[in-house]
């Protein structure tokens, strides 16, 4: 008997991800210099989270061609980014054959009520989260990897780090509290009280969770790993820098040794200018990406 | 204690390291050269090959793991089966070339065709599910090497001398058998050089 799409085949696709980069590319080009950095997937897109934002207006899914130029270029993993809710866009990445579809707040949501009911598909996915309630109900909805919302686009690493710690402290206070005490725990979290069990039995959530949104250099790669996230997301951060290809080997570094300063010293030697970056308190609340999903 | 390593530079480490914990050897993550020293064994994770590659050359760990592997056991499982692979089918370049053997990488298809299913591996036992995420399988042996599992006539588990390797995630379940044949595999080598 052969089984495709489980929970397992899903969610271990992510597991071997771990201590690794993920970085955003917009064509085949980019695609081998992240490879060639030692990237462990690549996101393709239509414009990395710096120019969407620049460019306002309705952000959706990226022109399948591009994808297909991606997926032809590299034998790494590669993801792509659906809107929120949109079940036809999904369905379609689905069907081109990309490993890992990202429910992405980066884009415009198409559903201000519902996501996608990730245990439906065969394909896995990975889903931003602020808090442990926002990450248990994407969990209970079948995502098989999360990674903090961070503020996209910004170059500025402090949104994540909030959600970082903010999930990793309520995870502890699940595991410290007692049997009876998690159903009031899951309302208030709005939270799947299974999934909380769950959490409470494992000591950890039983997905990976990376970090994403706003890291911009080595040591922001490196801060998230020793928050506790199991890899790391660049958006903007690597094809927005002066020079791309070294940037790219210097977060890779970072990450696996995020504890060796003295190598994250060498490895932040001369880089070049990272990208610009954003002051999260100029951005007006409907700038804000991380309040997209519910 | 048996002492067996697990290659820290990307993958699925803790996973290895509880399954040789659970099979009664002692487990750390390797991240150093150095810390290949005293080390009975060593387990290559699951991960993606090209990235893991890359750290090895960086830190310069290809010519220790080669020298390591001349008398110590080395269990890959998965982006571990490729690297120590003698040939790579489509590439003129191999890893560690440690096993008489040519794979193929992403050979079952994309992460939609990834798939469980039961296997029987030779002095392992039946029904163990063989977890394989775009996983490689081997094309081919050499006469040295021993087929221990195959799926849907694809060679998907293999040992030569003290190699051992998988091109599924044994780490990914709660079954350990695996992984206390490659420990047995380690103090049978332990015995010897002793």
């Amino acid at each position: 008997m052969l089984k495709t799409g489980t929970e397992r085949v899903k969610r271990g696709m992510a597991e071997m991800q771990k201590g690794g980069v993920i970085m955003d590319v917009i064509n085949a080009e980019q695609a081998r210099i992240a490879e060639e950095a030692g990237a462990v997937a690549v996101m393709a897109l239509e414009r990395v989270p710096s120019d969407i934002r620049a460019a306002g207006g309705v952000a959706r899914m990226a022109d399948p061609t591009i994808v297909e130029e991606v997926l032809n270029a590299v034998s790494i993993p590669v993801m792509a980014k659906a809107r929120i809710g949109h079940i036809v866009e999904a369905r379609v990445l689905e069907a081109m054959g990309v490993d890992y579809i990202d429910e992405s707040e980066v884009l415009t949501p198409a559903d201000e009520v519902f996501h996608l009911l990730k245990s439906d598909y065969t394909v896995p996915f990975v889903c931003g989260a602020r808090d442990l309630g926002e990450a248990s109900r994407r969990i209970g909805e079948g995502a098989s990897m999360l990674r903090t919302k961070g503020e996209p686009g910004t170059g500025n690493i402090v949104e994540a780090v909030r959600h970082m710690r903010m999930i990793q402290g309520q995870i502890r206070k699940v595991v410290a509290m007692s049997e009876d005490e998690l159903m009031t725990e899951a309302k208030n979290l709005g939270a799947p009280f299974e999934v909380l069990l769950q959490i409470k039995k494992a000591g950890k959530l039983p997905v990976v969770n990376f970090a994403a949104g706003g890291i911009a250099t080595p040591a922001d790669a490196a801060l998230m790993m020793q928050l506790g996230a199991d890899g790391v997301f660049v958006g903007s951060g690597i094809f927005k820098s002066e020079n791309p290809e070294k940037f790219a080997r210097a977060i890779v570094e970072a990450t696996t040794h995020y504890q060796d300063y003295k190598l994250i010293a060498e490895l932040s030697k001369g880089l070049g200018t990272p990208m610009k970056g954003i002051e999260i308190s100029t951005l007006a609340q409907g700038e804000r990406m991380q309040e997209r999903g519910w | 204690m048996l002492k067996i390593g697990v290659l820290a530079l990307q993958g699925a480490v803790q996973e290895h390291v509880k399954a040789i914990e659970a099979s009664g050897a002692q487990a750390v993550a390797v991240k150093r050269v150095e810390e290949l020293e005293d080390l009975d064994g060593l387990v290559m994770p699951g991960g993606e090959s090209t990235a893991m590659r890359r750290l090895i050359d960086k830190y310069q760990f290809l010519e220790p793991l080669k020298e390591f592997a001349t008398n110590k056991p080395v269990f890959g499982t998965c982006a571990g089966l490729i690297l120590m692979a003698k040939r790579i089918q489509g590439q003129d370049t191999a890893h560690l070339e440690l096993i008489d053997m040519t794979v193929e990488r992403n050979a079952f298809g994309r992460q939609v065709d990834s798939f469980e299913a039961d296997l029987m591996i030779h002095g392992v036992g039946e029904d163990f599910t063989g977890v394989f995420i775009r996983a490689p399988f081997i094309v081919e042996v050499g006469p040295e090497v021993e087929i221990l599992s195959k799926h849907n006539d694809r060679i998907v588990a293999a040992k030569q001398g003290h190699f051992l390797c998988a091109a599924f995630h044994p780490e990914l379940t709660d079954d350990y058998r695996l992984h206390q044949f490659f420990v047995k595999m380690v103090q049978a080598n332990k015995e010897v050089v002793a």
